[in-house]
């Protein structure tokens, strides 16, 4: 009798959301009107570059709330750091983002070093500016393309990877890799510039210049384009700010950031470039600044090139590293924005600790705002101008 | 939006599909840029870094630089190479082999020290190449300078198998002129990496 009477007082039970999917879903209550939807953008999903999942709640065609879900590829790169030896997770670094590889290549390297005060030759430095500018290129190419594809158009996609893959072979001669390098060695680079290497890169820097120009007419100018990039994805610079946003997000939105004149490492005060910005703030003007940035790199490299000297190309060091207790920090400016690792020692032979701060991670936090509001079409345009590698955010 | 307005977005877009149409059509004319594989091959990869391989001596194309000490096996951070070194007390050439398959192991850190005496070429090396992730760090820590990155691309293979390269066998045929054996002739004397093992 008695546990009738609590039966029947006891609220109704929650009703069973188990079919929605996991706990991330369970979040997203279904509105009771029955006019709200909830999507699933994802994880395997054509414009997501990567296992991305986002889920929407749609109002119609437009999104009333939009949430990543990460973590589909976390591969626990921090953990594995601890459980090997300073050199043994050089690999690892090539493989956080396969896009520009060389980046977090050197900022890894950059801060054992920086820890252990090792110096790093002349001519090693030139070599490092020269193809992680190249990489910063061919990763800006692959995100055009993508981008493109993203918003329906295939062609493009097409004429990148001509491009690229001549970059790809430019740096498999000094490398060895096509994607998920490992070439830099602390106090230095595994392989010097093979004789072809200079030749070679001045004639892809001619065909890449003449090629910019019909990028420009096919792409850029195209109507089509223009309206679905236009005034999408607003990012004021408060809203950057907030969120950590770097790279071409941040100069996208007006703020003249960038991680190579603000904390200059390496040999980048030597040569002159500039910092494209737009004040636009759409996804237009994110497009832009990538745009510009390739012909930047283009010139930098040339200016590499024009006077790397001759000289060793692995510094002084002991064979195994064993770094003094302590930690240091390295940023470098990855295409996708600030790089940073951060490296602790307790002075054995593995790290105690290396932190990776991946850029695209704070980037892709902006997409939940951004993304409000907006139409389903849009939020992909936002996306892809993000220009997000998941493996770097999930990491 | 009014019509004028209207009419000039449309243009716009008929201008851009005119353009874009123009620049396909340039290319199209164009001749392929493509590498058709199995008809065409790149010819770019001099320097291109395959699988390690064995360095032989100068003077003797059928034995190795390398000393077995076992240094690339504890670089490798996937612990993808296995070297076993020939046994201590060196015994007749003919039943070498078969006393370091008794005593054979991949080389526990501790025993590197003890230094050994010259001329120990391994009587095995095995390179799992489906674990390699083509670092280098064995290349670059090895002291006699025996390992070096194949231009070896074009490896196909059915099972795991497949990817146990025996580097001993590889380095002897390439002196032979012959071109390398994908699998191991006697999948018994091919020894499992310790892959298990806890890192020291």
């Amino acid at each position: 009798m008695r546990d009738q009477t609590a039966a029947a007082a006891a609220p109704t039970p929650p009703v069973d959301m188990s079919f929605w999917g996991d706990s991330y879903a369970a979040r997203f209550e279904p509105d009771p009107s029955g006019e709200r939807m909830i999507v699933n953008m994802g994880p395997q999903h054509p414009s997501t570059h990567g296992v991305l999942r986002v889920l929407l709640e749609l109002d119609g065609e437009y999104i009333v709330r939009a949430e990543p879900v990460l973590g589909y590829i976390h591969r626990m790169h921090e953990w594995m750091a601890e459980n090997r030896t300073y050199a043994q997770f050089i690999p690892n670094m090539g493989r956080v983002d396969y896009l520009h590889a060389l980046a977090w290549n050197w900022a890894y390297v950059g801060a054992v070093e920086r820890l252990t005060g090792m110096e790093v030759p002349e001519r090693a430095e030139y070599i490092r500016v020269i193809t992680c500018e190249l990489n910063r290129i061919s990763s800006h190419l692959l995100w055009w393309g993508a981008y493109l594809l993203d918003l329906g158009a295939f062609t493009p996609i097409m004429y990148a990877f001509d491009d690229r893959e001549r970059i790809l072979d430019i740096l498999q001669m000094v490398t060895g890799s096509r994607l998920t390098y490992s070439s830099f060695t602390f106090g230095g680079v595994s392989m010097d510039l093979p004789p072809q290497f200079i030749p070679k890169t001045r004639e892809f820097i001619a065909t890449l210049r003449s090629r910019l120009p019909m990028y420009k007419d096919l792409v850029t100018d195209n109507g089509i384009l223009r309206g679905r990039c236009e005034g999408i994805g607003i990012l004021d610079l408060d809203t950057a700010r907030r969120y950590g946003a770097t790279g071409p997000c941040l100069r996208g939105s007006g703020q003249a950031y960038d991680v190579r004149r603000a904390e200059p490492y390496s040999i980048y005060d030597r040569f002159e470039y500039r910092i494209p910005t737009e004040s636009a703030c759409d996804a237009m003007a994110r497009y832009y600044v990538r745009l510009s940035e390739i012909d930047e790199s283009l010139s930098i490299v040339e200016q590499a090139m024009d006077s790397i000297p001759e000289g060793p190309i692995q510094g002084k060091g002991p064979r195994k590293i064993r770094p003094p207790k302590g930690e240091a920090c390295f940023a470098v400016e990855g295409a996708r924005g600030k790089i940073m690792v951060m490296v602790q020692s307790d002075g054995g032979p593995m790290p105690y600790r290396v932190k990776l701060r991946a850029p695209g991670f704070s980037n892709l936090s902006l997409f939940a705002e951004l993304a409000q509001g907006t139409l389903v079409s849009d939020a992909v345009s936002i996306l892809g101008s993000l220009d997000l590698v998941i493996p770097e955010i999930d990491r | 939006m009014s019509v004028s307005n209207s009419f000039k977005d449309a243009w716009n877009y008929a201008k851009s599909l005119l353009i874009g149409l123009g620049v396909t059509g340039k290319n199209f004319v164009k001749p392929t840029i493509t590498v058709i594989y199995p008809w065409q091959q790149v010819d770019n990869l001099s320097t291109y870094r395959g699988h390690v391989e064995l360095i032989p001596k100068d003077d003797d194309p059928f034995t190795p630089r390398c000393v077995a000490c076992g240094a690339c096996a504890d670089a490798c951070p996937s612990r993808c190479l296995s070297v076993v070194a020939p046994p201590k007390t060196p015994k007749p050439k003919a039943d070498a082999p078969a006393a370091a398959l008794v005593e054979g192991r991949v080389i526990p850190k501790t025993e590197k020290a003890a230094a050994p005496e010259k001329s120990r070429a391994p009587v095995q090396f095995f390179l799992d190449y489906s674990l390699c992730s083509l670092c280098g760090q064995c290349e670059r820590v090895c002291p006699a300078k025996s390992l070096r990155f194949s231009n070896n691309v074009y490896l196909i293979g059915h099972s795991r198998e497949d990817f146990r390269i025996d580097l001993l066998a590889r380095m002897r045929s390439q002196a032979d002129g012959k071109s390398a054996p994908s699998r191991p002739r006697t999948p018994e004397s091919a020894p499992v990496p310790e892959t298990e093992k806890e890192p020291a």
